[in-house]
């Protein structure tokens, strides 16, 4: 009797648990390799799940090109970049009705980005903002609404630039009194003189670890490009650090997820798709130790602390939604124009 | 038999160097048509690689560091490696050597990262400086080609203490007392016994030296702070943001190129056997 109990409880989380294959491979950002964010799912589904990162979606699509169909399940890429993906056959079709997007923010069902050809192929996850951080003890928090302070002379040497030339480029757009969605070849040589403007009133150009480093230790005192993302995980150790967004406004990032067309786990991965964007899942994504932001879905808030809200500016949200703009969609001589651009700003 | 000897070097050179390079200078004259890679042969990459200013400017940001970078270590690790081989008594010579080879046991990440913590405004060097009364404002160095030096060298004046000491620990004390039975004084014997008898591995250490800093990336991409671009931040921003694998593949064969040059300007000297 003492060893039937045992197998019997086997049994019976055996047929609880669907069966489902040993390992979940995913294409993450760096959020997702926190394992207060993976473990729930591994012990729900008795599965181990493989997360490998990647920076920019050239590189995410450059990996799946490079792999077997099967190789990967589940991916995370820019919101924006979603069509882009579908074009290349990348996403296979996500179940609508089976994502809970009708309790998602409005803005972040995003389903122009999403959707393609009236398929859903990506559900947005994550949401932040790419303006500017700063240390609230050493730069005037009043100048940090106008955008023309940056450039003005008064903090020469004390600004960081994040190394992501679609945000910063926006963001100099916005400046300029240009909306992100009008950057194309022809409007992009107006972005230029204020861009090495701005780069050389800046010490640095960094990713985002060597930019929280930097405004951590006080080597930079202003982060452009920077928001919650930036300063939340820094926020308990010097609650000095905020962000906000200037009069000519910010620029909205978002992040979705998809399932990997040619998956052989179709099933699980969509399981996973569906905890993340989950309330309990939402919550963990959202404060990541990796770097935090918004959760797409609303009800998440049920999930999370009153001092976490307060980080990520829960109740401030609708105004932000309104003052930012997404990130410029550029098409393939656009998008290769600006980093030409910004390969040139980094080696002015 | 000979061959079956080294059958399994030249599959894994063949498999893992030979072909691998072959497919990157196929690849490096392909071209890209919006974000499709369209095999074929073209130059342009090629062409872009020594016309394009900020391509060259990388190349020749690239050189100037890894000169200086060889040059000052040179400079560093030969005196030291001398005393260790010299002044340290024998059984110490061991301890003196693993002391040197301690960085090495550290991440080259977490090290990179470290420096920029120790050069940062209120990093240690400034605090220091600043309590010793010897400068009124923090120095900038971190975030520029200050601190990719200071960064490279601490790595490889470690790689030249060692290879510069294996080098001198082989030579006879003899050489040397017969030089100053002959009048040398002690620099005429370093000038004329020691320096040129311990050549070979000063230039094997240089040329290792040499090799490792130019296609390094991390270090200058963490300590650099992006104020200026080397060759390899060019090829990555090429793989990571632009997926423009042939001119990724162009400037990698550049930088094989140079590497190349700077083996057949150091060859007479080379001895890789003495490492």
């Amino acid at each position: 009797m003492a060893r039937i109990a045992p197998l019997t409880a086997v049994g019976l989380l055996a047929l609880s648990t669907p069966s489902f294959a040993q390992e979940l491979n995913a294409l993450v950002w760096c959020d997702h390799t926190d394992p207060a964010l993976v473990a729930p799912f591994e012990e729900k589904f008795g599965v181990k799940v493989n997360v490998k990162e990647y920076e920019g979606t050239a590189a995410g699509l450059a990996i799946l090109d490079q792999s077997q169909p099967g190789d990967w399940d589940v991916m995370v890429i820019d919101a924006v970049d979603v069509g882009r993906a579908v074009e290349a056959g990348k996403l296979a079709e996500l179940p609508a009705d089976q994502l809970p997007t009708a309790d998602f923010f409005p803005e972040l069902v995003m389903e122009a980005n999403n959707r393609v050809g009236g398929k859903t192929y990506a559900v947005t996850e994550k949401f932040g903002y790419n303006t500017i951080s700063y240390d609230k003890t050493k730069v005037d928090p009043a100048d940090m609404q106008d955008m023309a302070a940056l450039t003005s002379g008064k903090y020469d040497g004390r600004i960081g630039i994040y190394d992501y030339y679609l945000p910063v480029l926006g963001i100099v757009a916005l400046g300029q009194g240009m909306n992100t969605a009008d950057i194309n070849a022809e409007s992009l040589p107006k972005l230029k003189e204020p861009l090495m403007k701005l780069r050389a009133a800046s010490k640095q150009v960094s990713d985002v670890v060597s930019s929280q480093t930097a405004l951590a230790t006080g080597e930079v005192d202003i982060v452009v490009g920077g928001g919650e993302w930036l300063t939340a995980v820094l926020g308990a150790d010097n609650p000095n650090l905020d962000w906000t967004i200037p009069k000519q406004g910010g620029l909205r990032w978002a992040q979705s997820i998809g399932v990997v067309a040619g998956t052989t786990q179709p099933d699980l991965a969509l399981e996973f798709v569906k905890y993340i964007v989950s309330p309990e899942g939402q919550a963990r994504l959202a404060t990541a130790s990796c770097y935090w932001g918004m959760p797409a879905n609303a009800k998440a808030g049920d999930a999370l602390t009153a001092e976490q809200k307060a980080v990520l500016r829960w109740d401030e949200q609708p105004e932000f939604l309104k003052r930012a703009q997404l990130y410029p969609i550029p098409d393939a001589a656009t998008d290769t124009a600006m980093q030409d651009l910004w390969t040139e700003m980094l080696n002015q | 038999m000979g061959w079956g000897l080294v059958a399994p070097a030249l599959i894994w050179t063949g498999a893992f160097f030979v072909l691998p390079f072959a497919a990157m200078v196929v690849l490096s004259f392909a071209h890209m048509e919006g974000r499709t890679v369209v095999q074929g042969f073209d130059v342009g990459n090629y062409v872009r690689a020594f016309t394009d200013w900020t391509m060259v400017k990388a190349l020749v940001n690239s050189l100037e560091i890894t000169a200086i970078v060889t040059v000052v270590s040179l400079v560093l690790a030969y005196p030291l490696a001398a005393i260790i081989a010299f002044r340290v008594p024998a059984r110490w010579q061991r301890l003196a050597l693993l002391m040197a080879v301690l960085p090495f046991w550290t991440s080259y990440v977490v090290r990179s990262y470290s420096w920029l913590l120790v050069l940062g405004q209120n990093g240690v060097v400034n605090k220091a400086l600043l309590g010793l009364g010897l400068i009124a404002e923090p120095l900038e160095i971190a975030s520029t080609r200050t601190a990719t030096v200071i960064g490279f060298v601490h790595f490889f004046v470690m790689l030249l203490t060692l290879t510069i000491y294996a080098n001198l620990i082989q030579l006879s004390p003899n050489y040397m007392r017969a030089a100053q039975d002959l009048g040398a004084g002690r620099w005429q014997t370093f000038r004329h016994v020691v320096l040129p008898l311990t050549l070979p591995g000063v230039v094997t250490g240089a040329f290792l030296t040499f090799v490792l800093c130019i296609g390094d990336y991390i270090t200058p991409q963490i300590l650099g702070g992006n104020t200026e671009l080397t060759l390899p931040q060019l090829i990555m921003l090429q793989l990571g943001r632009s997926g423009n694998f042939p001119l990724a593949s162009a400037l990698s064969v550049v930088l094989m190129g140079v590497v190349t040059v700077a083996y057949f300007l150091s060859s007479k000297w080379l001895r890789l056997d003495r490492v």
